[in-house]
């Protein structure tokens, strides 16, 4: 049998899984993989209304000893074109990454780019 | 009384913002922590009521439990605003004491309890969130502003419609750069400040009473 190679996993989640699950179910997801060490990389970000409240459930799971909360990045909404807004199409998220903060560190983000380090080991024991 | 005399100083903007504005309105001043919301609200306050909001500190999460202090009123001359000022705790997505004691110095006890404090004051003031009309957000203008935190504010509160004006503190640092923060956020109005020195909150109050007394249908989620 094959050895399990420890590292950090980087999970990138479909834009498909995520929209077959409602708001809560999708905030539980994240934050449960977050918290087992995982970095993910989400095709179809998080609305502003989800992002707040992934960090209002983040503040009520850090324990200062194994979760020290996490660190996001994504791109702004797509903007709605005229017929779009027109026919009342709300405007999309974008990709987003998403991963304990003991881990993952975001170095710079602008509209174009999003830079960040993976630090092994730092933070949490 | 003639017609003519309604129209003096004061008068016309006054019935206009009657008519079709808000003249009472909550406002929530709101940033990461460490960008001088609470200087803010302090300055705010000493200039218009005399009195102040609370403590501040270089260490993070100073303000751990939101505050506010209500009919306050700011006159730029021609109309004014009567508002219930609320200074609410920083939000972060992440709180480590060991950087209360590495970096600030604190003991191991004071550290947990700070960090503690400071995830129940994230969690008040998104729930504030709900119960404000407009925002004033605060940001360093000799940083990044494009912070999660950042975005994350501005898109919520969008989403409900509700009037945002950006604050560009800390105007007085060499390394200061408010262009940056117009050209980051150009859909609202940024005005930048020294809330430490007084530097421009003149055009601040002018511009709360413009943009917090305009009719706005809120959003309700």
């Amino acid at each position: 049998m094959a050895k399990k190679e420890k590292g950090i996993s980087f999970n990138l989640i479909s834009r498909q899984k995520l929209n077959d699950l409602s708001s809560s179910e999708k905030l539980k997801y994240i934050l449960k993989e977050v918290r087992q060490g995982r970095i993910l990389v989400l095709e179809h970000g998080l609305t502003p209304t989800e992002q707040t409240a992934l960090i209002e459930n983040t503040m009520k799971e850090i324990d200062h000893d194994t979760f020290i909360g996490i660190e996001m990045g994504g791109y702004g909404e797509e903007k709605a074109g005229f017929f779009q807004r027109v026919f009342g199409v709300i405007k999309k998220p974008r990709m987003t990454v998403i991963g304990p903060a003991h881990l993952l560190k975001m170095i710079h983000k602008d509209n174009d780019k999003i830079e960040t380090t993976i630090i092994p080991g730092r933070g949490v024991n | 009384m003639g017609i003519f005399s309604i129209f003096k100083r004061g008068k016309f903007s006054s019935i206009i913002q009657k008519v079709f504005g808000k003249k009472h309105a909550k406002i929530g001043i709101y940033g990461p922590p460490n960008v001088g919301k609470t200087t803010l609200a302090n300055r705010i306050l000493r200039e218009w009521t005399g009195d102040i909001m609370g403590s501040v500190s270089d260490i993070p999460h100073e303000t751990r439990r939101a505050k506010w202090k209500t009919n306050i009123k700011i006159d730029n001359g021609g109309s004014s605003l009567v508002m219930d000022l609320v200074d609410t705790p920083g939000i972060a997505t992440k709180i480590d004491f060991k950087e209360f004691m590495n970096t600030y110095g604190l003991n191991k006890e004071e550290s947990r309890m700070r960090a503690k404090e400071a995830t129940e004051g994230v969690i008040e003031s998104i729930r504030w969130l709900e119960d404000i009309d407009g925002v004033v957000l605060v940001m360093d203008a000799t940083k990044d502003p494009f912070t999660q935190v950042n975005v994350t504010i501005i898109g919520n509160l969008e989403a409900r419609n509700l009037p945002i004006l950006i604050a560009a503190n800390k105007i007085d640092a060499d390394e200061a750069s408010p262009a940056t923060l117009k050209s980051a956020f150009p859909q609202h109005p940024v005005v930048p400040i020294s809330a430490l020195t007084g530097y421009n909150t003149e055009d601040l109050y002018n511009t709360m009473v413009k943009h917090f007394g305009k009719k706005r249908n809120k959003k309700r989620r």
